[in-house]
């Protein structure tokens, strides 16, 4: 059995690479992967107690976030493909049309 | 009796009435719509003032007191809104809107050329009503509103002109040398209400009725001694008095109302009406006497060396109301309100007199520039002639019956000496030198001033070529005046006046009183008569020497500005350094400004406005600012836009947090 600070240390590491992809990196297609890599990385902490714990709320927990994620999946493409069609770039520095 | 003239709170209200109609539409009004108004409006109150006189006179009552409803209420202190006539305030009341009834009607000529019409008789209606409320309030705060009131009314009526720097100049000394006096006033007031519990008239009379005699200083001194202080900035006395004279700076009618006739008056009128306070505190009745006797004898001095004319007049006014001082610090509250009453008369008559001088030679206030006046304006020399002899003690105009009563009392009241007779004495003998030096020097003689230019040389007005006599609204006003300055005396043969402010009075026993009293019970009652026969001739010897005083001072006026004109100018010259002294009025101005004012400027400069506004207050704002200024300085840095580093510190803030639970989780 593989004990259970394993499983954590490996969701902090996933959780740990998706904020720093997501603060250095300047494509919003990489973003928005680091942002997914940060999701799962907590959804396997919520595994990995759930599975400890003999719970289902942790599979519950897991389910939605999933199904948010996927929602905003669709959601956010279809913004970047917008952006891409306006701005000819996927760069986010410079998008920045808002900004005084 | 008209059931309209009923409530005594219309003598006030109605010329408020007509200050507000006139202050608030009068600018659309034509002029003479705006003198009605001012007119009827005084006109009635008059009305309304004699019907009040009638009933209370014939009702035999002591007061007629009428409560409207309460003003302050504070636990068991309260102030009414309230009005009471006794023989007193009658008296001033009908001084108030009968002279300034005659006033309004000559300042509607008068103030036919100026600019600011229905203002002038806007702020002539207002000081009406406050110093009507003065006179006709039934307690001391009420009192103290109309006093603030008339202060606010001579203020705005010294700097009507206010576009002369010298009149708002003027205007300003006037009231802050007034708040002097009003900070002392006010003090009385605390102190009354501390020790009486109460502001009313009458039941502040009553319970001083029930206290003793204070032989040494006590709380009723202080009382007196404050209240002196606010009656001396009010009526010009020592050291108080500079503001009167540069009052002159308004217009004639406004002087003869407010700076002659009625408002000067209030300090007598308000140390008579304390008469139960200040009778029983004879170190503050001294310190009346004595002010009231110097004021009236440097005054008089002053008097002689002025040449303008309204300055001989204002220093006039000064010297007469230090004689009713004079009389009310021996107790004499009658005589002083006796004198009050006929200066009102004969005070008014001059200046508005002066006035027609003035508006007829074009506004030339100079008398060296006057002179041979009579021929020009006959009208306005024989009247002023009445009013002259009349402050000069001469029988049997009215200034002779006041002003002998006044000598008399001081004379024989025990609060008296023979020290403030004889000053008393002198100053009628400087009072009636100097008036007949006015008299002679602008209507007898040559006229002095500038000859009539030809026929439109400059497009000059007209009428300012030659002296001209005023029109007859101006002069109707100065005849009523003038009979009045003659038989306005006549009330106070066999002291009927005295008896008639009787009830106003109260009888305090001294201890000298009671020692005498005793005596007359023991002795024979016989020589009670002989004494009284005694003093009845020692009054007609002082009688007789006041008469001579006034005479010789109308000789000697004679001698010197008729019979040899050259004279004076050579003893100006031989007296030197005294002369100018008096000249300069004593240099008082100047003292002051050196003493008081100098360093209370240069303390309000340095300490506090350079120390205390610009570097403490506005210190303290500026750099209240400036941290904020410098902490956002700081802080907006954290504001880049760039949305990476906000997402940075989000991370970094979520990292703390986890850090924190770590750490507190293991501990």
């Amino acid at each position: 059995m593989i004990p259970i600070s394993w499983y954590l240390l490996l969701s902090a590491f996933l959780f740990a690479c998706g904020v720093v992809g997501f603060l250095i990196k300047r494509n919003i297609i990489t973003l928005f992967m680091s942002i997914e890599l940060m999701l799962n990385g907590v959804n396997l902490s919520f595994i990995a107690f759930a599975t400890r714990l003999g719970t289902l709320d942790g599979h519950i927990f897991v389910f939605f976030v999933m199904v948010v994620a996927a929602a905003e999946a669709a959601v956010g493409l279809a913004i970047i493909i917008s952006v891409y069609r306006t701005r000819e770039t996927l760069n986010v520095d410079r998008v920045n049309l808002l900004k005084l | 009796m008209n059931l309209f003239f009923w409530h005594p709170w219309l003598i006030p209200i109605l010329p408020l009435a007509g200050a507000l109609l006139n202050g608030l539409f009068g600018k659309r009004f034509p002029k003479s719509l705006v003198a009605s108004i001012a007119l009827f409006f005084t006109a009635t109150s008059f009305a309304a003032a004699c019907a009040h006189a009638y009933t209370l006179v014939h009702s035999g009552a002591a007061v007629l007191e009428t409560t409207y409803g309460t003003w302050i209420r504070a636990g068991n202190f309260s102030v009414d809104f309230g009005i009471y006539i006794d023989h007193l305030s009658l008296i001033m009341m009908l001084v108030v809107t009968g002279v300034g009834f005659l006033i309004h009607v000559y300042s509607v000529a008068y103030m036919e050329h100026e600019g600011g019409y229905y203002r002038f008789f806007t702020y002539l209606n207002f000081f009406m009503f406050f110093m009507l409320t003065l006179v006709l309030a039934n307690n001391y705060l009420l009192m103290f509103v109309g006093w603030e009131g008339v202060g606010l009314a001579s203020y705005l009526l010294i700097g009507f002109f206010f576009l002369k720097n010298s009149a708002a100049n003027a205007g300003k000394k006037a009231f802050i040398t007034n708040r002097v006096g009003d900070f002392g006033f006010l003090i009385a007031l605390f102190l009354l209400i501390q020790h009486f519990g109460t502001l009313r008239f009458s039941d502040v009379f009553l319970v001083a009725s029930n206290m003793s005699y204070e032989s040494t200083a006590g709380f009723l001194t202080a009382i007196a001694l404050l209240m002196l202080v606010g009656a001396c900035g009010k009526s010009a006395q020592i050291p108080l008095y500079v503001w009167l004279p540069d009052a002159m700076e308004g217009p004639t009618p406004v002087s003869a109302l407010i700076h002659a006739a009625t408002m000067v008056t209030a300090g007598v009128y308000m140390v008579c009406r304390s008469n139960a306070i200040f009778s029983r505190a004879p170190i503050a009745l001294l310190a009346v006497a004595i002010i009231g006797t110097l004021t009236s004898f440097f005054a008089a001095t002053i008097g002689i060396t002025q040449t303008d004319i309204k300055r001989v007049l204002a220093y006039s006014t000064v010297s007469q109301l230090g004689y009713m001082f004079m009389a009310a610090g021996v107790a004499a509250y009658s005589a002083s309100v006796f004198h009050l009453m006929t200066h009102a008369f004969f005070k008014a008559l001059l200046f508005l007199g002066a006035g027609s001088v003035i508006h007829g030679i074009g506004g030339e206030q100079d008398m060296r520039k006057m002179g041979g006046l009579r021929k020009y304006m006959p009208w306005t020399f024989w009247t002023m002639l009445i009013a002259t002899l009349a402050i000069s003690g001469i029988p049997p105009f009215a200034g002779f019956f006041s002003k002998d009563e006044i000598l008399w009392q001081v004379f024989s009241s025990p609060h008296g000496s023979k020290i403030f007779w004889v000053f008393g004495v002198i100053t009628a003998f400087m009072t009636s030198f100097y008036m007949f030096r006015l008299i002679f020097l602008t209507f007898t003689g040559e006229y002095r001033g500038p000859k009539p230019e030809p026929h439109s040389a400059h497009g000059h007005d007209e009428h300012h070529g030659t002296p001209h006599e005023s029109p007859w609204l101006m002069l109707t006003p100065l005849v009523l005046l003038g009979v009045l300055s003659i038989v306005g005396g006549w009330v106070g043969i066999g002291n009927r006046f005295e008896h008639f402010l009787d009830p106003v009075i109260q009888k305090v026993s001294t201890e000298q009183n009671a020692v005498q009293n005793g005596e007359a019970t023991a002795t024979p009652v016989s020589e009670g008569e002989g004494a009284g026969s005694e003093s009845k001739s020692t009054e007609n010897m002082l009688m007789g020497i006041s008469v001579l005083v006034a005479f010789s001072g109308l000789g000697l006026a004679w001698f010197l500005y008729v019979k040899s004109p050259a004279l004076p100018a050579r003893i100006a010259a031989a007296s030197g350094g005294l002369y100018r002294l008096v000249l300069n009025k004593y240099w008082i101005d100047e003292l002051y400004s050196a003493a008081i004012i100098g360093p209370l400027i240069a303390f309000s400069r340095v300490v506090l406005w350079q120390t205390v506004d610009q570097k403490a207050i506005d210190g303290t704002v500026n750099e209240c600012a400036v941290a904020a200024r410098d902490v956002s300085q700081i802080i907006r840095q954290q504001q880049s836009g760039l949305i990476r580093s906000y997402a940075g510190w989000v991370a970094a803030g979520a990292a703390a947090v986890v850090a924190y639970m770590v750490w507190m989780g293991t501990r």
